[in-house]
């Protein structure tokens, strides 16, 4: 189990703890927690509603795939620490990060 | 006018999947999609990536799928509109639906079965204050007919490929080409890039870097832009175009305006036979929601199994169903 930091659209943070063990993707985590973000297209990098802002630990997160790199550009509200949560594998080298949903709420 | 017992909107898998199971209840359908081909995501995004979910697959890849799909469904002879956007529905009298697309394609059915997975990939608008009031008078989203712009003060927005390509391309047709990009390097296809540097540098176009536009101002037609420099500042620049540029991000559509229940932009529907709030209207696929959804394909063809026995009833009320398995009774074609 580790312990990352997601801060909601209000700007209220909260310190969750995860499972490193399940294969599971920050998205589907952040679903999971009942965080209000509609990944429409599923974890396939398509729809880019799962964007988040990496506040804490971004050196510790797998760097992003063309995929996501080509959906990151494409956003107008994007920032140089932008990631798409469903393209962040959950593991232990995350323990500490934070993260802020950017995601556009419908 | 075409008439079909099932207008099924979105030929992905499920949809194409619900034309058996209507087959086997004697009930022809018709398929439309936005896609000029049909299997959805499939085989618009990944033909050649291999899907491990399948019951009876160990592995097969998306366009396999798909054209086996296709010869699965030949008995019952579908019919499709391809490259076509579903516009609106009517209810008519009797119960039954009008369904109209962009090319003016008007369907007559029974039920309406909505497998749209995804939805529509519509361009994903910034947010510029002032920027709905002007589409269409001065503001565009996409680049149709490029002569419009010759002569005229265009102003891009966007970091991606589509935004550097239109910069190059309208360099030589515009009167004055300006890209505001938010960043300050492109990580879009690198000879582009160098492209768009060059005719920087050149004084063909105005290039903005770290900057945003932040509002648009005119008079009945777009006449200017204010941008937030990478200094802080608000400055204004004499625009009669805009266009934004930032991808496309998929969305429900008209569909969101037909009165049905909508969570997070997905339909909800009821698990008992994936029935929506509207009586004839069923939602089956990716967009559909209910507790427990999962997105995917196979959970799909069981709700478009099921689907299809409620609207059977709901298209023959006085007709008795009986359950019979394909292997007993065998595919009958029409």
């Amino acid at each position: 189990m580790i312990n990352i930091t997601i801060e909601d659209r209000n700007g209220e943070r909260n310190t969750i703890e995860i499972p490193t063990d399940m294969n599971l993707s920050l998205m589907e985590i952040l679903k999971a927690s009942n965080y209000n973000i509609l990944a429409t297209c599923g974890g396939m990098a398509l729809c880019a509603t799962c964007h988040v802002q990496v506040l804490e630990g971004e050196d510790n997160l797998p760097s992003p795939n063309d995929a996501e790199l080509d959906m990151l550009d494409t956003l107008p509200n994007a920032t140089f620490e932008s990631r798409l949560a469903c393209q962040i594998r959950i593991s232990d080298e995350m323990e500490g990060a934070a993260f802020k949903i950017l995601g556009e709420e419908q | 006018m075409i008439t079909t017992d099932i207008c099924i909107i979105g030929a992905g898998p499920v949809g194409l999947f619900a034309v058996f199971e209507a087959g086997l209840l004697k009930m022809r359908c018709h398929l439309i999609d936005y896609l000029p081909q049909v299997g959805g995501q499939l085989s618009e995004i990944y033909p050649q990536k291999p899907i491990y979910d399948i019951p009876g697959y160990p592995t097969v890849k998306a366009q396999e799928l798909v054209d086996n799909l296709m010869d699965q469904i030949a008995p019952f002879h579908p019919t499709f509109s391809l490259g076509e956007r579903v516009e609106s529905l009517d209810r008519q009298e009797d119960g039954s639906f009008i369904v109209k697309t962009n090319e003016d394609t008007s369907v007559a059915c029974k039920v309406v079965v909505i497998a749209g997975g995804l939805g529509c990939f519509e361009p994903r608008k910034p947010e510029i204050e002032g920027l709905e009031k002007y589409e269409g008078k001065g503001v565009a989203y996409m680049v149709k007919n490029p002569e419009l712009f010759r002569d005229r003060k265009v102003v891009l927005a966007g970091g991606g490929d589509s935004a550097l390509d239109w910069t190059i391309f309208l360099a030589n047709l515009a009167k004055e080409v300006t890209l505001v990009h938010r960043g300050e390097t492109f990580r879009g296809a690198p000879d582009s890039a160098e492209k768009v540097f060059d005719l920087a540098k050149a004084g063909k176009i105005n290039l903005i870097l770290k900057s945003n536009i932040t509002s648009i101002s005119g008079n009945g037609h777009l006449k200017e832009v204010s941008i937030l420099g990478k200094d802080k500042n608000t400055f204004n620049l004499e625009a009669d175009h805009l266009i934004p540029l930032f991808g496309l991000t998929p969305k429900l559509g008209p569909i969101a305006e037909w009165g049905l229940n909508i969570d997070k932009a997905a339909i909800s529907v009821n698990t008992e036979d994936y029935s929506t709030n509207v009586e004839g209207i069923y939602a089956i696929g990716d967009i559909n929601t209910y507790p427990g959804k999962l997105k995917l394909i196979l959970c799909g063809f069981h709700e478009a199994a099921l689907m299809a026995q409620s609207a059977f009833r709901y298209v023959y009320p006085d007709q008795k169903l009986s359950f019979k398995y394909t292997t007993v009774n065998g595919v009958n074609a029409f």
